[in-house]
């Protein structure tokens, strides 16, 4: 159960009572997310059963034919939907990681005029609440004239703060010894950030593609988007849902899907950010 | 005669600015990308909306300069505010370091166990705040009437007799908002020192077990605690914005405005002004504020995560 190299210096007592402590907010974490399944597969009898159950007692998949067949009937085809969604999500999150990344490299680890002033610039945005950037932001966007764009969702989010933040405090991690090695054998700078830096922060880029990935593909086009067949597919799953009593498992089984993709996709990252550890070239 | 001396230092002190910049071409030209879209999204409309806190702005007619007006108006007449900022301020101080330390604790004894349980365990950790508003479900828990999971739950062991109205009473709302803010809020910087525990150098922590380093504590304090130094550092940022950032969950939660103000924050303060009366520059005013009070505890954290490890 522990890793080998990790036992030194253990007290066995300690460890048991650390993993006790895990397991119980473990359990309180989880109960939502039991929640959320069990509620997609409860008929609707169960749903508005009084006392509320927890658990699904018959399990069915009823939710889930209700909602496929109220895809079909609508009016821009449910694909268009999925596109959407897909197009901003995956050009967005790929984008802001390479774009962040290239910002963070020298900023992380050289001195030049104005680094330091704009890396501070970067930390104060953070700190600044969206709700009254919203005019100043449509402002900008109509300026463009990117409203009613996919480009008024995804440009914005290739330079997001966090992003920055984030992969300048995990390249600063990186030992400097590398990187001169690499400028000793020829190598150019841009070549340095995409074969020696990029992969040895592997597991700050997959963590910032599992922070953005959730909030653009949560987004519903925002004050932006207006146009039906520019929609994204929470937008989408969101009318369907909001059609009252009647819809409540419906509602249910769109809550488990749109749950579930960030889910899976950040299921999958895990491993790979552990694979990556295994074979990490970040040694002095 | 002494005019070309004049001249000649700043064009010098130009010219090294110059080979400086030039020297540093590829840095710069790595930045550009971010840094121009950044610019434009990000801090152009933080300095308009900055400079809006000056003016009466209803989005209608054209803003209308009228100096501190909204920030004295903002301490000395709205008794709501006061409110929203002791409610803050309140939130701030307990949510922040709790969830700080305990993203940090269950970090560091998930990073013990085997790659598999460290997955699903993180995923546990991680879920309530990647699955987009589950916290619905804790609307049913606190709903007030019989229905309610707790109200059931205490009626059917007899601690109680009559169902407690949880969300609609001043003396429980705020407590209810900070237990599911603490819930949800083990996200971001939970998720960087999990990766950040992961990338601190196995052979240091060898290397400190011959130097005489006893116990698991001792190797927290002098080996784990200062190779995360970057990621505690990003941590305590994004600690500090959401404890002080607070609103959703308030607005969810205790409805909006809540009873009596019990669970009014400063965010939700803002969204009143902002999008529902659009007083655009009083909105501006509150932010601005906001973002003072989150800065001053930003360089108050940062003094004390330099002291960590000595």
């Amino acid at each position: 159960m522990f890793r080998m190299q990790r036992r030194l210096n253990r007290s066995l007592t300690v460890s048991i009572l650390l993993f006790l402590v895990l397991g119980l907010f473990g359990a309180f974490m989880s109960l939502p997310l039991i929640y959320t399944v069990n509620n997609a597969f409860k008929p609707l009898d169960e749903i508005f059963i009084f006392p509320p159950r927890f658990f699904v007692v018959n399990p069915t998949l009823d939710n889930f034919y209700d909602l496929v067949i109220l895809m079909g009937n609508s009016w821009v085809p449910f694909s268009r939907y999925i596109a959407n969604t897909l197009l901003i999500t995956i050009v967005g999150t790929a984008g802001h990681i390479i774009f962040a990344s290239a910002a963070a490299y020298p900023l992380a680890k050289y001195r030049f005029p104005g680094s330091r002033t704009l890396f501070s610039i970067v930390v104060l945005s953070l700190m600044f609440s969206p709700h009254v950037t919203a005019v100043p932001n449509y402002m900008v966007m109509s300026w463009l004239g990117w409203i009613d764009t996919h480009a008024s969702l995804i440009v914005p989010a290739l330079a997001w703060s966090l992003g920055l933040f984030l992969m300048k405090q995990f390249m600063e991690q990186i030992p400097d010894a590398i990187l001169e090695a690499a400028k000793i054998d020829g190598a150019s700078e841009y070549r340095i950030f995409w074969q020696i830096v990029m992969p040895n922060v592997k597991p700050a880029w997959l963590t910032l593609m599992i922070l953005q990935f959730p909030a653009l593909w949560g987004s519903d086009g925002g004050n932006f988007i207006y146009s039906e067949n520019l929609k994204t597919l929470n937008y989408a799953l969101g009318q369907i849902s909001q059609g009252g009593i009647a819809r409540a498992g419906v509602g249910a089984a769109v809550a488990l899907i749109i749950m579930s993709v960030p889910i899976t996709l950040f299921v999958i990252s895990q491993s790979s950010v552990i694979q990556t550890m295994a074979t990490s070239g970040l040694k002095d | 005669m002494a005019l070309p001396a004049q001249l000649k230092k700043p064009s010098s002190r130009w010219a090294q600015l110059k080979r400086e910049l030039y020297r540093n071409r590829h840095y710069y030209i790595l930045m550009s990308p971010y840094m121009i879209l950044f610019f434009l999204f990000t801090v152009i409309p933080v300095v308009l909306s900055f400079l809006l806190s000056f003016f009466y702005f209803n989005m209608l007619e054209f803003p209308r300069f009228i100096g501190w007006d909204n920030y004295s108006r903002l301490f000395l007449n709205d008794d709501v505010f006061l409110i929203a900022l002791k409610n803050t301020l309140l939130f701030a101080v307990i949510t922040g370091p709790i969830s700080y330390i305990a993203c940090f604790i269950f970090a560091w004894i998930i990073n013990e166990l085997s790659p598999k349980i460290r997955a699903i365990m993180t995923l546990v950790f991680y879920a309530p705040s990647i699955s987009g508003n589950v916290f619905f479900i804790w609307l049913i828990v606190f709903s007030g009437d019989s229905y309610g999971y707790l109200n059931g739950f205490l009626m059917r062991l007899g601690i109680i007799l009559e169902p407690i109205q949880w969300l609609q009473n001043e003396d429980y709302v705020l407590t209810i908002v900070i237990i599911v803010q603490l819930w949800m809020s083990l996200g971001t910087s939970f998720l960087a020192f999990i990766a950040g525990l992961q990338n601190i150098d196995q052979t240091l922590i060898e290397a400190g077990s011959v130097d005489g380093i006893k116990n698991r504590w001792q190797e927290l304090w002098y080996i784990t605690l200062p190779s995360m130094r970057p990621q505690l550092m990003f941590g305590a940022v994004m600690q500090i914005t959401q404890a002080f950032a607070v609103a959703e969950i308030s607005i969810a939660l205790a409805g909006f405005p809540s009873v009596n103000y019990a669970a009014h924050t400063v965010v939700t303060h803002l969204i009143d002004y902002g999008t529902i009366r659009f007083e655009m520059g009083y909105a501006s005013a509150i932010a601005t504020v906001l973002f003072l009070l989150m800065v001053g505890t930003n360089k108050l954290t940062q003094k004390l995560l330099r002291k960590v490890g000595e």
